[in-house]
């Protein structure tokens, strides 16, 4: 027995949605910025698409538009992480500012 | 597609679950974000190793790639963290913008095809272009009314809640007819709506639930790219959108949660002509204005101090002072402490990275269910910068658009000294009656410069 392409495609997609509330049940407010952010960097995989899109057309017009998909799409994957990356070393950092301070003290 | 890559896939999508999972705990977000990132990076070096599919324009696609990606780090390095919020929703804005653009191409490409496609097929492209044009516009306003280019008050005209209607019932239409006839311009048109009914949809929205508003606008632009996915047969895109579109929705529901507000409220509040608040009627009414030595005789010989801190404190980068400010105070034996509102800044969280930017110890910050019980036995409650998170009027004023959010009781303690820079109202646009109560105390002035004074003052007592 084979299952329909379509149900295999819901199934897929009813899954996720669980998945992802359950995997961010616990967070607690003081990480609800980094996640938000974070979450927005996942979704910049849709350069992954644009990429494709883009690069089997051969519509010149259509390949502008693509182009500039690519760029916003790299804007929104790669300025997400880093920008991620920058609220939570502000987190991180706590440890070693205190030894710093205990040092000067 | 090679089996070897539909794996890889298949392990990006783990990997976005688990960054996901790293993200929502303290000691695992930084690395959870550095795993999201790198599964992201493979993913999209997989088309060029797709021999089948013949990929094309490869030099332009890389150079398109570089410039975005230098913007991309250019934004993020050098953005204020007091203008981190703006950042995210301009960051989602493009993300969204860009989805929509995917789903515009694939249309032509069916359309060129002879225009042959599933209904199911058509109807998430046309969801794609759709909530994509939205969600850019939508943060495109967000990022407008947090970087002051326009105001953060509510704009409602009349005919907004009709005109609203109209667009998305007009969506709905240029959906159908997408799905019965595809057709380029159809698509083109549909996309403009969408912008239409994202400028619409966020124009009502008070600064104050900004940031709620862009969480959501994050969890669609999930969607999008999840229905791009299913438009593009990419199983990865699928999984990741559907990750960020459920776990944002439930972030979004915490978020509004955390400041006692419901999404539809946030939303469509505006139209019901809930918040009248606001004009400056009472702002002429006498305050107590003290100078910084006052303020340094009050706070030195107490015995219970908190600081409310709040975005004028992080706008003013008068951090670093109140931190020197809280050790001195503390090496004369006095108890305290950071009272911390969930919503304190921008977004929940926000205070807690300003403040550690400063380098302010964990231990001080104190959650708001954690202290707001202290208040009472409080002598001294210092409110810098903020405005909204202590006013009465959420428990007091059932019109207020602040009402039912939970507040630091500050109007619990003996004396209540007000960092502000000028009378005007907070983020929220509405009067605070506690800057008018006998026991509060005003110090006025840019809140670096103050503090500087304050901090003077108390070394010299």
């Amino acid at each position: 027995m084979t299952m329909d392409t379509g149900v295999v495609w819901l199934t897929i997609f009813v899954l996720s949605v669980f998945v992802g509330i359950e995997v961010i049940s616990k967070v607690s407010s003081t990480l609800h910025t980094p996640l938000m952010s974070g979450a927005n960097a996942i979704h910049g995989i849709i350069l992954l698409g644009a990429i494709i899109v883009t690069g089997t057309t051969d519509n010149s017009l259509a390949v502008a538009v693509g182009l500039v998909a690519i760029v916003l799409a790299a804007v929104n994957m790669v300025g997400g992480f880093v920008v991620t990356d920058r609220m939570l070393q502000m987190f991180t950092r706590k440890k070693p500012a205190k030894s710093d301070e205990s040092k000067v003290a | 597609m090679p089996t070897w890559i539909q794996l890889v896939f298949l392990a990006c999508g783990v990997c976005f679950i688990l960054a996901l999972k790293g993200l929502s705990g303290p000691k695992t977000a930084r690395n959870g974000n550095l795993l999201g990132a790198g599964a992201a990076v493979v993913a999209c070096a997989m088309p060029f190793f797709w021999t089948d599919l013949h990929l094309q324009h490869v030099p332009l696609i890389l150079i398109a790639i570089a410039i975005g990606t230098v913007g991309g780090v250019y934004g993020a390095r050098t953005v204020q963290m007091t203008q981190m919020p703006q950042m995210v929703a301009l960051f989602n804005g493009v993300g969204g913008g860009a989805a929509s653009l995917v789903a515009l191409l694939e249309l032509q490409q069916v359309v060129d095809a002879g225009g042959h496609d599933s209904w199911f097929n058509l109807a998430a492209t046309a969801f794609t272009i759709a909530v994509g044009a939205v969600s850019f516009a939508g943060s495109v306003v967000t990022f407008a009314k947090l970087q002051d280019l326009m105001t953060s008050r509510p704009v409602v005209f009349p005919g907004l809640p009709i005109l609203f209607g109209a667009a998305l019932i007009g969506s709905l239409g240029l959906s159908v007819m997408l799905v019965d006839d595809p057709r380029i311009w159809v698509g083109i048109t549909l996309g403009l709506l969408g912008l239409l009914v994202g400028v619409l949809l966020v124009l009502p929205v008070g600064g104050a639930d900004v940031p709620i508003v862009i969480s959501l606008l994050n969890a669609f632009t999930g969607l999008t790219v999840a229905a791009g996915g299913y438009v593009l047969s990419n199983v990865l895109l699928l999984v990741a959108g559907t990750l960020v579109g459920s776990s944002g929705t439930f972030l979004t529901l915490l978020m509004a949660r955390a400041m006692g507000r419901s999404v539809p409220n946030i939303l469509f509040g505006a139209l019901k002509g809930g918040s009248t608040l606001g004009g400056g009627e009472a702002s002429d009414r006498p305050v107590r204005s003290i100078t910084p030595e006052d303020g340094a005789i009050m706070l030195a010989y107490a015995d219970r101090v908190i600081i409310v801190p709040g975005y004028g404190l992080a706008v003013a980068q008068a951090q670093h002072t109140l931190r020197e400010l809280v050790d001195v105070l503390g090496e004369r034996g006095i108890e305290i402490d950071y009272a911390i509102h969930p919503v304190a800044g921008r977004m929940p969280g926000h205070m807690n990275v300003l403040l550690a930017e400063a380098q302010v110890p964990y231990e001080q910050l104190r959650e708001m269910d954690q202290i707001n019980g202290d208040f009472k036995d409080t002598d001294v409650v210092l409110v810098v910068g903020a405005n909204d998170v202590v006013n009465p009027a959420a428990k007091t004023s059932p019109g207020a658009p602040i009402y039912g959010m939970p507040i630091l009781n500050a109007d619990e303690a003996r004396q209540i000294i007000f960092m502000k820079r000028s009378m005007r109202p907070g983020f929220a646009g509405i009067e605070n009656e506690l800057l008018f109560e006998e026991k509060t105390s005003l110090l006025f002035g840019d809140a670096k410069d103050t503090m500087s004074k304050l901090l003077n003052a108390v070394k010299a007592l």
